[in-house]
């Protein structure tokens, strides 16, 4: 207990890293993946590709990703950006499939309505298709964060790694506490960040709460 | 108003939906589609608001090629109605029926007030309004469906299927409820159905389909029953068509006889006195009619007592003779209210519903053959 009195500070600072390392390649992701959504949705081709795609993409082992993409993209190997944009590539792989689903959810006959009324496309896709898109695309959104949470720790490997740098510390030091907090950390931070997305779904669908209510 | 030249489209995999179709819809009224599942409905009607684009030939709405607009906004000047009702789940009730005015650029304020008006037009609370479609019935979300589709106050309405997924009564209301609006409104509607039944109840002019996107006939309900023009319309018009055509034919002639009335409450000796061959209509206080006592349910009964309900037979339909102000009744409203009615003699009615006399199917009939003669009914 000492131990973490002591070391508060320096662990706040990683759970701020950590949540950085995982949050910034979340939303980055989800960004990216909305328009590779529409395209799925828009053609048989572009779907099986991009569904294919993402499928490998998200097999590849982190590890490996890790230590490849410096020599890929021009970083230095202790860079965070390597973090983040492996992050970004998993968050993707899952997403792509999560948007595509959701986009696809959409009843034909709402689409339809709204052609029937004179929606020009962007905008039938802003209003109309992507909130209708929100709970099945949060459903992806928990998963990938999680998933980001997790992985934040192997980039501790690699030097980066929020509170997965406690476990390489505990490591070299022979000493358990660390570890015990940078998995109970993470395990918190994950929780957290599946609540906060569910809530936030919640908030962003009112009208899913009607229909439970009148159902 | 609207008119279909040749108009004809194959799909891609060689389906011929629609096969020069030429067709012209005037101006005010109810134009129904109807005929067998799969025979081009949809599509002849998707055509209208380009949803469809014809592989060769033209539509024109207002006398303009709808290809010379943008869809968008062709679209934003034709209501479109469908079963599913398409209401975006999302948005609550008044928020739909406002789209089309937020879309066509009217301010946010007006256009919700807009949307309250028409909710009120389509008879629904105005607290329904801070809904969602899910938190309403299936005839209510038609409604609005409705609503939505007249907000921008366009003047060709399309309507497919609009009311088959509701039960049978809710169906019955929403009809009266278009013909209601339609006579407000004069609104130029196309209204695609499969069911001949309502296509005759609704329409001004009928258009039966055939399978292979073909038109069979296009004409007016009470022509349709009565000259089918040829064997596929007269089977899909179906039975009974000749008794159903007697909806179309006033019930100028036909003679209002007398009719015992008794009133309820009165005593049964008074009664007993009154009954004309044994029967013998009930009233209320303003000459409604209750239903019919007869000499067999008054035989024991006590003189002294009252004509209440226990001995009231339940009547058959009423039929609205023709008064300044009134419905007049049809032939077959007539005939309807003698067949009905446990004495044969059908009950006549005013305006107002109060009884003036009966009619017997006898002299319906003869009324029938008359109008006849006098080259009045198509034969
Ligand atoms: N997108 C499409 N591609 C290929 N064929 C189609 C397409 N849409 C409709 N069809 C075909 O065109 C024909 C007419 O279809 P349409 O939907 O117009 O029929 P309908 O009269 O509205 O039938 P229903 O009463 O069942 O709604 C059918 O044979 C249908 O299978
Ligand atoms: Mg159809």
């Amino acid at each position: 207990m000492s131990w973490l009195a002591r070391n508060w500070p320096h662990i706040l600072d990683l759970v701020r890293q950590h949540l950085e390392l995982a949050g910034v390649p979340l939303l980055a992701g989800l960004l990216l993946s909305v328009p590779l959504g529409w395209l799925a949705n828009r053609s048989v081709a572009a779907r099986g590709l991009l569904l294919s795609v993402s499928g490998v993409l998200y097999t590849i082992p982190s590890l490996a990703l890790l230590v490849v993409l410096p020599a890929v993209i021009g970083t230095k190997i202790l860079n965070p950006v390597n973090v983040m944009v492996a992050l970004t590539v998993y968050t993707i792989a899952l997403l792509v499939r999560s948007v595509t689903d959701a986009l696809g959810s959409v009843p034909t006959h709402v689409v339809s309505a709204a052609d029937a009324m004179g929606f020009r496309p962007l905008r039938r896709f802003l209003t109309v298709e992507l909130p209708l898109a929100v709970p099945v695309v949060v459903a992806g959104l928990r998963v990938a964060a999680v998933s980001n949470i997790s992985l934040v720790s192997v980039g501790a490997l690699i030097g980066v790694g929020g509170l997965g740098e406690l476990f390489t510390d505990g490591f070299q030091l022979q000493f358990l506490t660390p570890i015990v907090v940078g998995i109970v950390g993470s395990v918190l931070l994950a929780l957290l960040a599946d609540a906060v997305l569910l809530v936030a779904g919640r908030a962003l669908t009112p009208w899913e709460r009607g229909a439970r209510r009148a159902g | 108003m609207i008119e279909f030249r040749a108009a004809t489209k194959r799909f891609d995999d060689g389906t011929v939906a629609v096969n020069e179709l030429t067709l012209t819809v005037e101006p005010g009224g109810i134009t129904m589609f109807v005929g067998p599942s799969g025979c081009g409905k949809t599509t002849s009607l998707r055509m209208v608001n380009r949803m469809v684009e014809p592989t060769s030939g033209t539509v024109l709405v207002g006398g303009r090629d709808v290809r010379e607009s943008p869809r968008a906004v062709l679209r934003r000047g034709i209501g479109y109605v469908i079963q599913q009702t398409g209401l975006f789940p999302h948005r609550t009730v008044l928020d739909n029926i406002a789209t089309v005015p937020l879309l066509s650029g009217w301010p946010r304020r007006r256009a919700r007030g807009r949307a309250a008006e028409l909710l009120d037009l389509v008879g629904l609370p105005a607290e329904l309004g801070r809904r969602y479609p899910a938190q309403l019935s299936g005839g209510q979300q038609q409604r609005v469906g409705v609503a939505r589709a007249l907000a921008a106050d366009p003047p060709v309405l399309l309507m497919d299927e609009p009311f088959s997924a509701v039960d049978p009564v809710v169906r019955a209301d929403l009809q009266d409820e278009l013909l209601r609006l339609q006579q407000e409104l004069d609104k130029t509607i196309l209204f695609v159905t499969h069911d001949i039944d309502e296509a005759i109840k609704l329409g001004d002019r009928v258009a039966v389909f055939r399978t292979g996107g073909v038109l069979a006939q296009y004409d007016e309900p009470a022509a349709l029953l009565g000259r089918p023009a040829d064997d596929f319309v007269a089977s899909f018009v179906g039975r009974d068509r000749g008794y159903r055509a007697l909806g179309f034919l006033p019930a100028k002639g036909v003679p209002v006889g007398e009719v015992a009335t008794v009133r309820l409450g009165g005593s049964v000796a008074a009664a007993r006195d009154a009954l004309r061959d044994g029967w013998a209509v009930v009233v209320d206080e303003a000459r409604r009619p209750v239903g019919w006592v007869s000499a067999s349910r008054l035989s024991g009964v006590d003189g002294e007592a009252a004509v209440s309900d226990e001995l009231v037979e339940s009547g058959g339909s009423l039929y609205e003779v023709d008064s300044p102000g009134g419905r007049a009744g049809s032939l077959r409203g007539a005939l309807d209210a003698a067949l009905s009615s446990p004495s044969a003699r059908g009950v006549a009615v005013d305006a107002d519903g109060a009884v003036v006399g009966s009619v017997t199917a006898h002299d319906v009939l003869r009324a029938l053959a008359d109008a006849r003669q006098a080259g009045e009914v198509p034969s």
